[in-house]
């Protein structure tokens, strides 16, 4: 007993005196936080193979400068109170430059400690637009679409594409579709051209939506722009197309999911969503998958292109900036393209990403087929 | 006035199948004093079960009124055995016991079965046929009303005819009420009080059934925790008519849909489930019992 506890303590002391296994002295170590275990491990595992990937390559070719690169993993598991620590522990590990968070709530709680120790962060999956729109952190950049550009994307599609005069707004209520559908609302509004005719909230879950199809047929739409996912967006096509409605019908990406397509049937037909660009159609995106399969022996899981850009841009800037100054590195994310698997990229003024990660897809025979933007 | 048309059906349609599953909490609430939390379950059940029989069906090519019977027929059978069983499991061992282990009991059932049914089955959605068949006489008013709302309100009418000169006419229809009247003397005159509630629980469950059947055709999906929310608001209809009583539980579900529907069509569906909330706090404050029930004195 005595000895157990002993030996356990021992442990404990030995974890805290070698937390990791000593290294070469010159590395430049980049962090990557994010959710490795719990419910949402599927969301962030990918973003550590990708960068794994990335960097394997680079310091097979003899690293950066000269310098090999060494990657610090933390699980933050997507909860804001650990993200908070995580920070702390990989700005005291000697990270200068970090990729993650993955969950938009994590990434907000960590970017304040980043920001003040001078660290570059570059998230491949948070979304929220409040992120990079408010300006409270000029040290933070996306590799994916915020959710207002999606509502961008969406509105001028159904204004310019559909030719619709009359849009209503439809949402789940949630976080993610509430927030969409505001900013739709707001880029309807400001645009003279069209009218919104209906802005409405639906219950989740709700038993079915008939009372609400008929509220948008009453109101005249020729076009209801959806935010939220596909459970509650397959049942309200399915009651206007049951009821012949032709309203197209235009959702994110929370509805470009194949189980809408399983669930609507034929009456998914003629939906429109928005989603990540399918980089099968990149060298750079193809060859990363393929390498992937080639090193794990399965797909590459989710967000792993966004991670897999976010990798790229920021190895160039530690390479291209000479070292890990955070002002020298924002001068070259916010001015120099780079070639990924979504095309070249550089960074705005706020830190959203300038090409497009976005497009816009429409069911066809039973599946999502991209459509060309002009 | 078609706008108020169309809302009004669709508020029928939704409180039938509210009304359908209020019958089984206020049938085993008048009998045993259980608020079965499960019984929402029974409802997901049925429609899983219709599901899979529709799947197996499928591949002999009946026509599709032969496959909505064989479906029902067996949504109906399977989930009254959950509804028999159930009852044997989890409340007749606890009949003796304080109030509340019951009813805790049904809770823990709930979230088992909810949950059985998640790693048995899937937890995504999915697609459910469309059984029941489209009427081209119909088709004109396609926007007022579908085939589907029809035969939803058809059913659920003759249902509650059947169901009320069964309680009224028959042995046990008979049984049941003095059960719920007074157990102790129920069995003091020979009756078999638990054969009574067993039969109370299974045409309880076989109503649910036929109302997940229904709605999952109506609406096209179905997942393991739809029972969740429609037991909620059917257990609010059966509160609303007066819990205990049949012919509450139906004009409980009918009120809420509609208000439910009326509130969406006028108001915003944002506020739906803020009316029918508010309604119901309203007729407690002025009918404790619901509308239709009758304020029992505590029997001693």
């Amino acid at each position: 007993m005595t000895f157990c506890r002993f030996a356990l303590y021992l442990a404990f002391a030995l974890v805290i005196v070698f937390p990791t296994p000593l290294r070469a002295a010159d590395t430049i170590k980049i962090g990557i936080a994010g959710a490795h275990s719990g419910d949402l491990a599927s969301y962030g595992l990918p973003t550590v193979r990708a960068t794994e990937l990335v960097v394997k390559g680079i310091n097979a070719r003899g690293g950066i400068n000269g310098r090999q690169v060494e990657l610090l993993i933390e699980d933050d598991v997507c909860k804001p109170e650990i993200a908070t620590n995580i920070a702390t522990k990989l700005i005291s590990m000697g990270a200068r430059v970090v990729i993650g968070h993955i969950c938009s709530g994590a990434t907000k709680a960590a970017l304040p400690i980043y920001r003040d120790a001078g660290v570059i962060v570059i998230s491949p999956s948070a979304t929220n637009a409040d992120l990079t729109l408010n300006g409270d952190y000029p040290n933070f950049y996306r590799t994916i679409f915020a959710d207002n550009i999606q509502a961008r994307t969406i509105v001028d599609f159904t204004v310019r594409e559909l030719r619709a005069k009359k849009i209503a707004v439809i949402h789940d209520k949630g976080d993610y579709g509430k927030g969409l559908a505001e900013f739709a609302k707001t880029f309807v509004e400001e645009n003279k051209t069209v009218e919104l005719v209906l802005y409405e909230g639906v219950t989740p879950g709700a038993v079915d939506y008939s009372a609400v199809v008929q509220k948008i047929k009453r109101s005249g739409a020729d076009a209801v722009i959806y935010g939220g996912y596909h459970p509650e967006a397959s049942k309200i096509v399915t009651q206007m197309r049951k009821k012949k409605m032709g309203t197209a019908f235009v959702s994110d990406d929370g509805v470009k999911d194949d189980t809408f397509i399983k669930v609507a049937g034929a009456f998914a037909e003629g939906v429109y969503a928005t989603g990540p660009v399918d980089v099968s159609a990149n060298s750079l995106g193809r060859s990363a998958r393929e390498a992937h399969r080639q090193e794990y022996g399965t797909e590459p899981g989710a967000f792993f292109d966004n991670a897999y850009a976010a990798a790229l841009v920021l190895t160039n800037a530690l390479a291209k900036a000479g070292g890990t100054d955070a002002e020298a590195m924002a001068g070259v994310l916010h001015t120099e393209d780079v070639e990924t698997p979504f095309g070249a990229f550089h960074f705005d003024r706020n830190g959203d990403a300038t090409g497009t990660t976005l497009s816009m897809f429409r069911v066809e025979n039973g599946r999502y087929v991209p459509i060309k933007q002009p | 006035m078609d706008y108020f048309i169309e809302l009004f059906f669709s508020g029928l349609t939704r409180g039938s199948i509210y009304a359908l599953i209020a019958l089984g909490y206020t049938m085993v609430y008048g009998i045993i004093g259980l608020i079965n939390f499960a019984h929402g379950e029974i409802y997901m059940i049925g429609a899983f079960t219709a599901l899979a029989a529709a799947t197996i069906l499928s591949f002999f090519s009946l026509p599709l009124p032969a496959l909505l019977f064989l479906s029902l027929a067996a949504a109906v059978i399977w989930a009254s055995a959950y509804g028999y069983t159930i009852e044997k499991l989890a409340y007749r061992p606890l009949r003796h016991a304080p109030r509340l282990s019951p009813l805790i009991s049904a809770i823990g059932m709930s979230i088992f079965l909810q949950n059985y049914v998640l790693l048995a089955q899937t937890p995504d959605f999915l697609p459910f046929p469309a059984l029941i068949p489209e009427f081209a006489f119909l088709a004109p008013y396609a926007g007022v009303i579908g085939s589907s709302d029809l035969v939803i309100l058809l059913t659920t009418a003759v249902i509650m005819a059947l169901l009320s000169l069964f309680i009224k006419f028959t042995r046990t229809g008979k049984a049941m009420r003095a059960t719920a009247q007074d157990r102790t003397m129920a069995m003091l005159v020979g009756i078999s009080v638990n054969r009574v509630i067993s039969a109370t629980f299974v045409v309880g469950s076989a109503l649910a059934a036929v109302g997940g059947l229904l709605i999952a055709s109506h609406i096209g999906q179905i997942n393991c925790f739809i029972g969740f929310i429609a037991g909620i608001k059917a257990f609010t209809a059966a509160v609303l008519g007066g819990i205990g009583s049949i012919p509450g539980a139906v004009l409980g579900g009918f009120i809420l849909g509609l208000t439910e529907s009326f509130a969406t069509g006028y108001v915003s569906s944002d506020y739906e489930d803020v009316f029918a909330f508010s309604l119901l706090v309203l007729i407690l404050i002025f009918r404790p019992a619901g509308l239709l029930g009758k304020a029992a004195p505590e029997k001693v």
